[in-house]
């Protein structure tokens, strides 16, 4: 017997009787701007949120506030700021010094500010976190309440019948670490701050 | 310094020996306790969401076995490779396996606690191969040699001083540093280097998906990331109770996870993997490590619903005034001391008395673990096992014979009042331990029997 | 109203004005109150110390001296909760909440003109559920605080860390003398803060733990039980 049998032998002799899987419900009362609620948890975890009208705002946005910076990166082919030549053919480690990346987030969570990135909208998986500052732009009509909705958002498109994506990840504000005398820092490994573009809905 | 086989009362005397470090150490706690107070009390739904992942757990341990088998269909679909590890020597011998295969002389490893509960680190440098710790605190207390004092928070009995020390001595960067933000910043150029040039990340998990397939780790610092996402090789270490069946299961879970570590609705980066990148090689070890025997055991195997947050530490009073090293063991406190005597019930048979058994870790437990409870019948299990000393045993059987005999009770309770009465210097002296910081009480003039015999019957 | 008054082994010994006061309180209430003359203690220090296994004598005595009362009550959470626990006997009470839930007190004739720190012992609170806990997420209340509350010129303050254990323990007062004692201080502190004249529970272990400290310290503030401030006049 090998070490993978010896561990599921043991683990079936072992195991207790059969328990029922509880049906997860909770029932929500709340009735809050989702936006607004987004916005506000995520400025209190160190990110900001700026709401516009459209791409052309977006982009004149990032212009005014990161122009001079040296290498900017965008995957979001809405926004008319230039991509790098051939950045997918990139092995990960040549993004090291990105300045700024701009990219696509799937949808927001209003209950923790965070918001997912799907390995499919971006060249390589490191980008969001090698950058030293990231962009994420979301549609607000894709804010969704809480955890609960954002995995059966998930269920219906990411994950639909079970057609995984590879590599996922929930984003909620830029990185930081406590680490050292429970005095906060914000920017400790990943990007040292992070911009949430909320398109508005157009009704 | 790693305390082996200080048992923790004598840790504990000496951490309390420095007063003021104390108190601070035990501040900075309660104050992450109160962060995950004014988190949680966000969540009216809150005490329904423990008891949704308390059932998912039980359910989980009751099928463990065919959601293993699940997870392990389908990550091998994925391109996965899953190993199975029947304790530490094995997960170690792993991990040095692919090392060797794939000619590997740079590591990172964010934070797991099983490669600490295997000692993974000394192993690997017994075999001469560099292994950098990119979680902040536990970097810092790698350079300093020492072990983490808490599974969330590994370097929370340092203060600023002692990190700016650390990396003067070990960097050689300026002395005297203290502000966090400066010393996070060396760390963050530094790690960089590391993350750039590493073959192989190393992280735990989370949760692993029996559904999918897929694993999530969580970090705030993005190390986990940086790692995995620049380096060909990724091995993800998991004990087997990290399983839960579905994949909407993590809504519950990533709720209920930040909160209570540290406060914060989630941790910044929520890491979901099912599929190694291109050219990528992903590897999950599942651990067994004396997890099966804590399963067989109806009383303990509870415990096993662990996710790992740490607000049992956070709460805890007497973990907040000793530190987590007094506990001898990879993972200190209230969880600690009901998960050790399953791996070693002679040299942890000290840790389920580290407690008033007050019950407060098991208010706060996410997932509803009757801490307290399991405290108290461990400690019944090791006195019965015989790990108590043999004074202490006669002591109480003496105790409940004095106690069985009511006249034996009354002449004892008689004589005690009046030793204490008419010779104090021989209660109240430095051998009684009750004594050295405290006075004894007062001796009344009559004992409650006696006053109701003489006013009321 | 049989009542069986069953008081703790030391408070018989060294805190016998907190019996007197429980059983005088009691009476004030309309119980027939008895003291079973052989009763000796519940238990808890030896099965509190993992030897359980060996209390079936000690605890038998205790059934004996108790099976023909409608209600037993003790002026103790933890003794109460163990014996509940551990025993399976359900007509036990702490006297808090039997005077709130099973006498159903409206009135307190009492008067207590001064500053008391409340200390809440974890048995009572966790165990017995005497009040709500500051852990868990749900609405506020407390038997001990209604009680209080009724009681003439009382001032009750409360800590900041509410429900902190004050590090008693049991053997564990002995066994992890350091870190007892380092607990008992910082909660005495806390109530310092509030410049108490008194700090009250519903537990003798507590205090005799917390007045051991004042003590050594010299310190003014005095420790009183519930019942005797309940009983005051």
């Amino acid at each position: 017997m090998n070490s993978r049998e010896k561990i599921l032998n043991a683990i079936g002799q072992n195991k207790p009787s059969l328990v029922a899987l509880p049906e997860v419900k909770i029932a929500y009362a709340e009735n809050i701007n989702l936006t607004s609620r987004f916005s506000e948890i995520l400025t209190g975890i160190g990110g900001n949120t700026i709401i516009v009208k459209n791409y052309l705002e977006i982009k004149s946005n990032i212009q005014e506030k990161f122009g001079t910076y040296h290498r900017i990166v965008n995957q979001v082919d809405e926004v008319e700021i230039k991509n790098e030549d051939s950045l997918e053919l990139k092995k990960p480690y040549q993004l090291e010094d990105i300045d700024l990346a701009i990219i696509k987030g799937r949808f927001g969570v209003a209950e923790n500010g965070s918001v997912w990135v799907e390995d499919s909208d971006i060249s390589h998986r490191v980008l969001p976190f090698i950058c030293q500052h990231l962009i994420i732009i979301i549609n607000e009509e894709n804010i969704v309440s809480n955890m609960h909705d954002a995995y059966r958002f998930l269920e219906t498109t990411s994950f639909k019948n079970l057609q995984n994506s590879s590599f996922g990840v929930f984003i909620a504000g830029p990185s930081k670490t406590a680490d050292i005398e429970q005095s906060l820092v914000i920017g400790a490994h990943g990007a040292r701050s992070l911009i949430v573009y909320i398109i508005k809905n157009k009704f | 310094m790693q305390n082996q086989f200080i048992e923790h009362a004598d840790a504990a005397e000496n951490f309390i020996k420095d007063e003021p470090r104390t108190d601070w150490h035990d501040e900075t706690l309660w104050f992450v306790r109160q962060k995950r107070d004014l988190a949680v009390n966000k969540i009216p739904e809150w005490e329904e969401l423990r008891e949704f992942a308390s059932k998912i757990k039980d359910h989980s341990l009751s099928n463990l076995d065919n959601y293993l088998l699940e997870f392990e269909r389908n990550a091998q679909n994925n391109g996965i490779q899953v190993h199975w590890a029947l304790d530490a020597k094995e997960h170690n011998s792993i991990i040095l396996d692919i090392i060797k295969k794939n000619n590997v002389s740079k590591i990172v490893k964010s934070k797991s606690m099983l490669t600490e509960e295997c000692h993974l680190n000394e192993f690997l440098q017994e075999n001469k191969i560099e292994i950098v710790d990119t979680d902040l605190g536990e970097w810092i207390v790698q350079l300093r040699k020492e072990t983490p004092s808490h599974i969330v928070l590994p370097a929370i009995h340092l203060k600023k001083e002692d990190v700016g020390e650390t990396f003067h001595q070990n960097l050689g960067t300026q002395k005297g540093l203290t502000d966090p933000k400066e010393l996070t910043e060396i760390a963050r150029d530094y790690l960089r280097e590391k993350f750039l040039s590493a073959e192989l990340a190393i992280t735990g998990v989370n949760f692993a998906i029996a559904e999918t397939g897929g694993f999530v780790v969580c970090t705030n610092e993005g190390n986990a990331d940086m790692g995995v996402h620049l380096a060909d090789i990724h091995i993800a270490c998991m004990g087997f109770e990290k399983i839960i069946p579905k994949l909407n299961h993590l809504s519950v879970f990533l709720r209920l996870l930040a909160r209570s570590a540290t406060g914060q609705p989630i941790t910044t980066y929520s890491s979901h993997f099912h599929k190694p990148r291109v050219g990528q090689q992903m590897h999950i070890i599942i651990v067994d490590n004396g997890r099966s025997n804590q399963l067989a055991r109806p009383d303990f195997r509870n415990s096993l619903k662990c996710i790992r947050c740490a607000a049992c530490f956070n709460t805890c009073p007497v973990y907040r005034r000793s530190g987590g090293h007094s506990y001898h063991n990879a993972v200190a406190g209230p969880i600690g001391s009901i998960l050790a005597p399953n791996i070693n019930m002679r040299e942890n048979a000290d840790l389920p008395f580290a407690s008033t058994l007050c019950g407060s870790c098991s208010n706060v437990c996410p997932v509803k673990i009757d801490i307290h409870q399991q405290l108290w019948k461990w400690r019944q299990v090791l006195m019965e096992e015989g790990h108590g000393k043999s004074s202490k045993k006669i002591g109480m059987q003496l105790l409940n014979l004095i106690f069985t005999k009511p006249k034996i009770y009354r002449l004892v309770g008689w004589i005690g009042r009046m030793i204490m009465k008419k010779l104090p210097f021989s209660i109240s002296n430095s051998l009684n331990p009750w004594y050295k910081q405290r006075e004894m009480p007062e001796v009344p003039k009559n004992s409650f029997r006696e006053w109701y015999l003489k006013n009321k019957k | 109203m049989k009542v069986g008054l069953f008081i703790p082994c030391y408070v018989d010994q060294f805190y016998p004005q907190v019996g007197i006061a429980t059983l005088q309180l009691l009476e004030k209430y309309n119980c027939e109150v008895f003291f079973p003359l052989d009763q000796t203690c519940c238990g808890q220090p030896m099965a509190n110390s993992g030897f359980n296994f060996i209390t079936k004598t000690c605890n038998q005595n205790f059934v004996n001296n108790f099976k023909e009362f409608d209600y037993i009550v003790s002026p103790s959470g933890s003794c109460v909760l163990h014996i509940k626990e551990h025993n399976q006997i359900e007509n036990i009470f702490e006297l808090t909440e039997f005077l709130t839930d099973i006498l159903k007190v409206e009135k307190v004739d009492a008067r207590f003109p001064h500053k008391v720190g409340l200390h809440i012992g974890c048995h009572g609170q966790r165990g017995l559920h005497l009040s709500s806990m500051s852990e868990l997420v749900s609405p506020s209340f407390s038997k001990p605080e209604k009680l209080l509350k009724m009681v003439d010129k009382l001032e009750l303050l409360k800590p900041v860390r509410v429900d902190e254990c004050c590090g008693f323990g049991g053997t564990f007062c002995v066994f992890e003398e350091a870190i007892s004692v380092k607990m008992g201080k910082d909660r005495i502190k806390e109530h310092e803060l509030n410049d108490v004249d008194y700090i009250t529970s519903g537990d003798v272990s507590c205090l005799m733990h917390l007045e051991g400290i004042l003590r050594r310290q010299k310190k003014a503030i005095k420790v009183i039980h519930l019942a005797e401030i309940l009983n005051a006049n």
